[in-house]
């Protein structure tokens, strides 16, 4: 067998480049999300690799869901199998804290005070950077302007909950195959729970009180559960709850939605008439509110950090700085145009008139990230961090079973107070087993 | 077999019988034209059936986002020596259970059956930390060997009851003539016992090819089978039916085409031996 | 006779097999035993004592009772739906017709794709609502498609397992029909048995052993379905497709509850040996090994 292993691995390595060959070799391996963005990245290895020819990139490119399981059990293990993570602004304060992150010291020529304030901090843990971002986003309103004005309505730039539901309501026309609303639907705590924690914000809703006490069977959760269920049910495609950021973005580009609520960086691709059938009719608006209340906005950074287990930190280093450096920007640009670089990171890009000319969606998505708030994302006091998350470690875990158990409201295969008391049942559970309040 | 059939009641059963097979193979065959469309034509509607431009462009797509060959090769290496590895140990235990049978020989047949009932997912952990600790993880021979155990039971099983339906008395006579334990193995035994092996071969090659618990919790590049690299394709942004049916093609076309052209054998492995 | 000397043999050929088999059972179940009595969530270390806590906490999971029905149902399911059409499907292969081969190759095909495959092909390019194959049909009808994987998720796993296995069954049971004694049939046709009492009095029985084989296989493998699951429903909605396999993955792998997980395999191996020792029972009566 090892003689056929030997000529079957002679014949890989024939197949691929020559460069294989080469001794001293570094090789990172990159464990990324197949969005947009990263899979641009992806295709630019070839760059990267010319530049710094001693080290080469092998790619683990998985679905959100997917790839959380994967990094965070390899590094809880110290599992020492990726030299570079994608991760969010959830993970990285709790993982640097617990000492599995490199701190980053970035090259002065990298420019950290570049970065948008709101994203520096959240990736920070007492000042020192443990995650580059490689696009940060926040949430905004995408609608069709076209659909919009056949149906009479004008959009107002801080839209409330029951001015969507209006609008959802009047675009809505399955039988052309156009549904007023797409909102996530797909559970999991980074797809539908994470909308429906920031709208829940919006509505006066919080995870928790001061003792930690779950809020699932207060009003406002209810309020926020039941708007959602009813849009999604009237005016929502079909499969809703199996829909994530990835096939809602599919459904507007195709022009299957009217409108829109999600992650701010959607903006550059369904305005990208590459990818998109109706980028010359989107509108943008901030992200909605209730009455009187807060906007339902979110904070997130999809960054890159560098696990204790890697061996290879300086390598992995290297690359960060590479992707998330200003050069990388102005290389997308040059291969794709100003709307594909990654947004949301630096004050330069906002800065920059080449983009903002090309965007029109940059000085809304700016203000949006400016305006998230995770330190207090709802009315009340909280004593968690996180806009559309609670930043502990237990919270992955409540909210991938709570998120099963809103999208089988959505559903309709419970209604909504059963699943809000299935999910406070849920929720006081697994706190109590967890030990709080600490 | 002398009974009559009729022309008109053999085309109809010829008729209801392909209707059937194309159904049931559908899946698959349309799995194949997608991957052959354009990303638009993918999921046209109403669906395009062959009139549209043919493209080789998904594949191409595929091919530069993953390396295909890799995933390629470890799916090979970890399927066949899984399986070859498990059939070195087997062999001899299925032989002397068919030739030197006990009281616990059945026992011995169903406990072995039993520990595939084990539900993987109960052991992910300690065996997860276990390899970690051994500097095992995402290697090809972590794989080979959790394969190999996952597999070992239905290899000694079909073995058995192949073995079993070799005549004793041959053996007695090589035995008569002076031949030991190992000649009679060698020449003896393996020749009349080959159609079977290859047949147990073949099964557990797909087995192993197609199992998709341990390639995916236990790997992530240097040791990731083709399972792996169907998974990256699941969810991504934009439109990919025809990307994704590009690299499912990929995926399951070597161990398709190996079993069409190994249709009889494997139809003999798939009956575990059970039936002659 | 060197009895003596070839039993010894015997035993030592068997043992590797079965020290391989014993330390694959006992080490990793050992650990999760041990395990099964920690608190023990790997993003939390350190991990501490806890006895039967987990136990208790797996046992009155609002899961636990939905994922074992289901997981009953899975697998009762699939082996009726492969059974019954695996019979219907070896009768019709059985009779003569053209092209026998291909017909043959094209029922076998879907054995060979692996689960990941299937399970993304099903979700994305037949049940999608709105893309899939099914949509464009039940539109072409004047239906308003079925979304399948929200409303009826475990049927739509059924489905596609089902299919996976269907041709199992179907090429077992045919080879056992080939060998059918023609002239037995014959000669009851001569009594004047019609076909359907043929079928119940000799063709069923003669295929009693083979039935039990594709019993036993497929559910050693249904017991354990997990792609499927992994790739198109997660579990969901609600607890809808959640069948043990997955909850315990849920648990170990989407909570980190190490603990929980483990309490959850322990008992998951306790459920597999009550039906292994039931089922192991039935198959050794009817395959006189």
């Amino acid at each position: 067998m090892t003689t056929t292993f030997r000529i079957l691995m002679g014949a890989t390595a024939l197949c691929a480049s020559a460069g294989l060959a080469a001794a001293q070799d570094v090789t990172l391996t990159v464990a990324t999300v197949n969005n947009g963005d990263m899979i641009r990245m992806q295709g630019l290895t070839g760059e990267f690799e010319a530049a710094h020819p001693d080290i080469k990139i092998e790619w683990v490119t998985l679905e959100e869901n997917v790839l959380r399981e994967k990094v965070t059990t390899d590094i809880a293990t110290n599992g020492g199998q990726y030299d570079v993570m994608t991760i969010g602004t959830y993970e990285v304060p709790i993982w640097g804290k617990q000492d599995w992150l490199k701190p980053l010291e970035m090259s002065a020529e990298y420019d950290v005070d570049d970065l948008l304030p709101a994203i520096r901090e959240a990736l920070s843990v007492d000042g020192t950077l443990y995650a580059a971002p490689f696009y940060g986003e926040s949430a905004m309103v995408m609608y069709r302007t076209d659909l919009m004005e056949a149906a009479g309505l004008e959009m107002p730039e801080e839209p409330t909950w029951d001015f969507i539901r209006q609008a959802a309501e009047a675009m809505h026309d399955p039988d052309s195959g156009v549904y007023g609303i797409c909102l996530r639907g797909k559970a999991g705590w980074g797809e539908n729970m994470a909308l429906l924690t920031s709208m829940a914000n919006s509505f006066g809703g919080k995870w928790f009180d001061a003792e930690w006490v779950p809020q699932f069977d207060q009003p406002a959760w209810n309020e926020a559960m039941s708007f959602y269920v009813d849009v999604m049910g009237n005016y929502g495609p079909p499969g809703a709850s199996s829909n994530g950021f990835n096939e809602n973005l599919a459904l507007f580009q195709t022009g299957k939605c009217g409108m829109w609520y999600d992650a701010t960086v959607a903006a550059g691709f369904v305005t990208n008439p590459d990818d998109s059938t109706v980028a010359d009719k989107v509108g943008f608006a901030q992200a909605p509110s209730a009455e009187g209340g807060q906007k339902a906005n979110w904070l997130w950074a999809w960054s890159l950090a560098i696990p204790a287990s890697s061996e290879n930190p300086e390598a992995a280093q290297t690359f960060i700085e590479w992707a998330t450096s200003k050069g990388y920007t102005e290389l997308v640009a040059e291969n794709e145009g100003w709307l594909a670089v990654p947004p949301g990171t630096r004050t330069s890009l906002y800065e920059n008139p080449e983009y903002t000319e090309v965007a029109p969606f940059a000085e809304m998505t700016l203000a949006a990230i400016n305006s998230a708030n995770p330190g207090s994302p709802t009315v009340d006091e909280v004593p968690y961090v996180g806009a559309q998350y609670v930043a502990i470690p237990e919270f992955q875990g409540i909210a991938t079973t709570i998120g099963q158990l809103f999208s089988a409201a959505v559903t309709g295969q419970t209604s909504v107070e059963e699943a809000l008391t299935a999910a406070q049942a849920t929720a006081t559970r697994e706190m109590r087993r967890a030990g709080y309040p600490k | 077999m002398a009974r009559q059939t009729t022309t008109g009641q053999r085309a109809l059963v010829t008729l209801v019988a392909w209707g059937i097979g194309i159904l049931i193979s559908f899946p698959i065959i349309w799995t194949v034209l997608t991957s052959f469309k354009t990303e638009a034509t993918a999921i046209a509607s109403p669906p395009v059936w062959f009139n549209f431009d043919w493209t080789l462009q998904n594949y191409i797509d595929v091919n530069t986002r993953s390396d295909y060959a890799r995933y390629f090769m470890n799916s090979v290496v970890i399927s066949i020596g899984s399986t070859l590895l498990g059939l070195a140990i087997a062999i001899p235990a299925a032989w002397s259970m068919a030739f030197q049978p006990t009281k616990n020989t059945k026992n011995v047949l169903m406990w072995m059956l039993s520990t595939k009932m084990m539900p993987a997912v109960g052991v992910l952990v300690p065996v997860y930390l276990g390899l970690r600790s051994m500097g095992l993880l995402d290697t090809r021979t972590a794989l080979v060997i959790i394969m190999m155990l996952m597999n070992l039971p239905i290899i000694v099983w079909m073995l058995f009851t192949y073995f079993r339906e070799i005549p004793g008395e041959i053996l007695e006579a090589a035995r008569m003539d002076g031949a030991n334990l190992r000649n009679e193995i060698i020449y003896v035994l393996t020749p009349m016992a080959v159609p079977g092996i290859a047949s147990t071969m073949l099964l557990n090659v797909i087995l192993a090819w197609n199992e998709a618990f341990w390639t995916l919790n236990l790997t992530t590049t240097n040791a990731a089978p083709l399972t792996a690299f169907i998974a990256s394709f699941s969810s991504p942004q934009g439109l990919f039916y025809a990307k994704l049916s590009a690299a499912s093609t990929m995926a399951i076309a070597p161990i398709l085409i190996l079993g069409w052209f190994s249709q009889k054998q494997l139809v003999r492995g798939l009956t575990f031996g059970a039936v002659k | 006779m060197a009895t003596q000397r070839a039993h010894k043999a015997a035993r030592l050929m068997i043992s590797p097999s079965v020290i391989l088999l014993l330390a694959w059972m006992i080490i990793p179940l050992g650990t999760t035993i041990y395990f099964s009595f920690l608190r023990y969530n790997i993003l939390t270390p350190p991990a501490s004592w806890t006895g039967f806590e987990n136990y208790y906490y797996f046992l009155t999971d609002p899961a636990f009772i939905p994922a074992l029905v289901n997981t009953l149902v899975l697998v009762l399911g699939v082996l009726a739906i492969t059974t019954i059409g695996g019979i219907l499907l070896a009768l019709l292969l059985n009779m003569e017709f053209w092209g026998q081969g291909i017909v043959r190759i094209l029922v076998i095909s879907p054995f060979f794709v692996m689960p990941t495959v299937s399970a993304l092909v099903w979700k994305n390019m037949f049940m999608n609502p709105v893309n899939g194959l099914f949509a464009h049909l039940f539109r072409a009808f004047g239906l308003q498609p079925v979304d399948f994987l929200s409303t009826l998720p475990l049927l739509s796993i059924v489905i596609m397992v089902a299919w996976a296995w269907l041709p199992f069954a179907t090429l077992i049971l045919l080879t056992a029909l080939q060998s059918l004694d023609s002239e037995q049939m014959e000669a009851a046709e001569m009594d004047g048995a019609g076909w359907l009492s043929r079928f119940f009095y000799l063709t069923l029985p003669h295929l009693t052993r083979s039935i039990t084989v594709v019993v036993l296989i497929q559910t050693i493998f249904l017991l354990a379905v997990f792609a499927e699951i992994y790739v198109t429903t997660a579990g969901g909605p609600g607890y809808a497709s959640t069948n043990i396999p997955f909850l315990i993955y849920n648990l170990s792998l989407k909570q980190f509850d190490a603990g929980m997980g483990a309490a959850g395999g322990v008992i998951a191996v306790i459920i597999a040996n009550i039906v292994a020792f039931f089922l192991m029972r039935a198959v050794g009566k009817n395959l006189e090994l």
